[in-house]
């Protein structure tokens, strides 16, 4: 480990002459946040922000208070209510007696370690990992962790942030410190310049194809190239969101002038002179242009078209404009999965996935439920009505968002057109609240898994596309090429 | 500190497919609940609903075993701990499989559950091993690095800082980590966004 720098990062040894001992974001952030090396070989890292829900915390405040242990940085743990609340009416009492009582725990929790909660009533609660970046509390250099595996997204800031269980969140509780074994690191560049009508879903899913879902197991996936600089923060959430759909518990982009201006101005970054201070520290906490990585992928921006999944998770999918792969096509060790997924989702091998007749149109969830996403959605919107046999709902992502949404009258839009406009949450991600699938129906959705059952009926199906895609699979009543309506 | 693990002997159950997600092995609406209790009676509650009765958890043969031998990349998605607790709750205490997801092995390693990983064909070999004998006696040796059966000695993997853990007793983390004591806040005053810019 390097001595500390002025911001806490390991200097950058430079001699002249000699190569420079460049690092990665993330080596550089492990280092910063070491407490020491673990007999186990692990290390004990610090975390820097702890985020908590009401799923995934209940049984942890149990264990502290089973080992009587306090919350040892309560000013450095957030939380909000998202998985289970209602979309139609967040009225308490919640007309669901389970989800009430959840919240209600959530809330004694929070009152008992005096952990800051953002509920309905703050004005500011909405999906953990959209309301962390929009309140600015996700930042440059950080450690995050989360119990709920989408905590990647926070990476977009070039943070290091993960997925955690519920007894390590009581761990977090109780040292603010987790016991981790260091990640290899991936570059993933993305050359070229994205088409119209093709998004930051259509990167990480064609990335997850082509590595599979497994292949970032041991890695965390560093973003770069052409693309995902030019790519806005949001965009850059939905690319980090689903790194853990490709087995890497973390993924990253470099914090740059982007990243600065986001952060400027919200409520929990730094103001003023500690702002310029701040810039500077994330600047150096991005990776030297040197740093080795563990392996390097490339993939043509330029070429990729908007994607769509067929099966039952995210690494099946095909672009738009293709067929559904044939069995004989598939690798010999992905054959029998694929063949459980066509007979799961009902789907034929070699058939157009474009014109796959939908019942239900999802747009929302920590993957796209941010305000880009419902204005591309609505400017779909605006060209149509929704199918008369498609049930459709706008979930903004938090109730920021949906004000935001509400200034723009996106509303309108998405209500004129045949959609439903609810308030936020999880929602139809994972259906723990009561918007869920009825039966085998078909549900084309902008969130982040298609596993069997996950939209809240165990046989109901679900098609991943971006939220554009999914507006225009929702006037049309079936999978469509959204580039033939923008 | 936690007991140490350093064998887990007992019957196989064999559930052969890959990518088997965390939703499957504990749908949603039954995270929706305080405590832990009661999960392992709903363990693969879908699938074995829709398999009718030729899900290998409701398989006699495999009733009472203590290793789940899985495929490839077993437990993904969700960091849900209420996966490897309803597996823990219908019995399980160690699990044997082609890979298994970052997240899901961790939460398995804070319950003292090991996670070992077989090479595809001796995978292969152990489930058909314990498919014609399903009574045999399977022991994972954690010191060893092995799984033993009617298919041999076979040798496996397991990330070893989750081997120590478990040899040494200390897969129970929040003893290990507040032994740091001071080390902790020192870490975090070393970092400017801690101490300096603070909004």
């Amino acid at each position: 480990m390097g001595s500390p720098g002025r911001w806490g990062y390991p200097d950058r040894v430079t001699s002249p002459g000699k190569s420079l001992l460049d690092k990665s974001l993330l080596d550089k952030v492990w280092d910063a946040h070491a407490v020491r090396e673990l007999p186990s070989g692990q290390t004990q890292l610090f975390i820097g922000l702890h985020l908590i829900h009401e799923v995934t915390s209940p049984q942890a405040f149990a264990m502290l208070r089973e080992a009587k242990l306090p919350v040892r940085f309560p000013s450095r743990t957030f939380a909000t209510v998202d998985h289970i609340i209602p979309t139609e009416s967040q009225r308490r009492p919640l007309a669901d007696e389970l989800a009430e009582e959840m919240l209600v725990a959530l809330e004694r929790s929070c009152a008992e370690h005096r952990i800051r909660l953002f509920d309905p009533g703050s004005g500011k609660q909405g999906i953990v990992h959209v309301i962390g970046p929009e309140l600015g509390l996700t930042q440059p250099g950080m450690t995050i962790a989360c119990g709920d595996s989408h905590t990647s997204t926070h990476g977009a800031f070039g943070a290091v942030a993960f997925g955690i269980g519920t007894s390590q969140v009581a761990d977090v509780l109780a040292t603010q410190c987790l016991a981790l074994a260091r990640p290899k690191v991936r570059r993933i560049e993305v050359t070229g310049k994205l088409r119209a009508g093709v998004y930051a879903k259509d990167v990480i899913l064609t990335i997850i194809r082509r590595l599979g879902v497994q292949g970032g197991v041991g890695y965390a996936y560093e973003y770069a190239g052409p693309v995902v600089d030019a790519m806005t923060i949001e965009e850059r959430l939905t690319l980090c969101n689903m790194s853990i759909e490709g087995g890497a518990r973390c993924g990253y982009v470099n914090p740059d002038e982007a990243t600065f201006d986001y952060l400027r101005g919200r409520e929990f970054a730094p103001k003023g002179e500690a702002f310029e201070r701040a810039r500077a520290a994330w600047r150096a906490a991005a990776s030297d242009p040197g740093a080795r990585y563990d392996d390097r992928v490339e993939i043509e921006g330029s070429a990729l078209a908007p994607a769509v999944t067929w099966g039952i998770h995210p690494g099946q999918s095909v672009a738009v404009d293709e067929k559904l792969p044939r069995l004989a096509e598939v690798p010999a060790t992905e054959r029998a999965a694929a063949a459980e997924a066509f007979e799961f989702m009902g789907l034929r091998p070699g058939e157009p996935v474009a014109g796959t007749r939908i019942d239900v149109a999802f747009i929302g969830s920590c993957t796209n439920g941010r305000i880009s996403d419902l204005r591309e959605a609505a400017r779909v919107a605006r060209a149509g009505r929704v199918a008369p046999h498609v049930k459709a709902l706008v979930v903004p992502g938090s109730q920021a968002v949906a004000r935001q949404a509400e200034a723009e009258g996106l509303p309108e839009v998405f209500r004129a057109a045949g959609f439903e406009w609810r308030q936020a949450g999880c929602s139809m991600c994972l259906a723990m609240n009561p918007d869920k699938l009825v039966g085998r129906q078909l549900c084309a959705s902008s969130s982040n898994r298609n596993f069997k059952g996950r939209q809240g009926s165990p046989t109901g199906r679900t098609l991943l596309m971006s939220p554009a895609m999914v507006a225009a699979a929702a006037l049309r009543g079936a999978v469509a090429d959204v580039r033939e309506l923008l | 500190m936690a007991a140490n693990v350093e064998r887990v002997a007992g019957r196989g159950c064999v559930l052969r497919a890959d990518d088997i997600d965390t939703d499957r092995i504990i749908p949603a609406r039954f995270l929706r609940c305080v405590t832990f209790d009661g999960l392992g009676e709903h363990a693969f509650e879908d699938d074995r609903a829709q398999a009718k009765g030729n899900h290998p958890f409701d398989d006699r043969r495999f009733a009472g075993a203590a290793i789940l031998v899985v495929g490839q990349n077993f437990g993904c998605g969700s960091s849900r701990e209420h996966a490897p607790q309803a597996l823990m709750r219908s019995g399980f205490r160690a699990f044997v499989g082609g890979s298994f997801a970052e997240i899901f092995a961790g939460n398995c390693t804070a319950l003292g559950l090991p996670c070992a990983t077989l090479p595809p064909e001796h995978l292969a070999k152990l489930m058909d091993s314990i498919d014609l004998d399903p009574a045999q006696e399977l022991v994972l040796d954690l010191r060893a690095r092995t799984l033993a059966s009617r298919a041999g000695i076979l040798a496996c993997g397991i990330a070893e800082g989750a081997r120590q853990q478990l040899l040494e007793g200390t897969w129970n983390a929040t003893a290990v980590l507040l032994e740091a004591g001071p080390a902790i806040e020192a870490t975090a005053a070393r970092l400017a966004y801690v101490q300096d810019f603070r909004a």
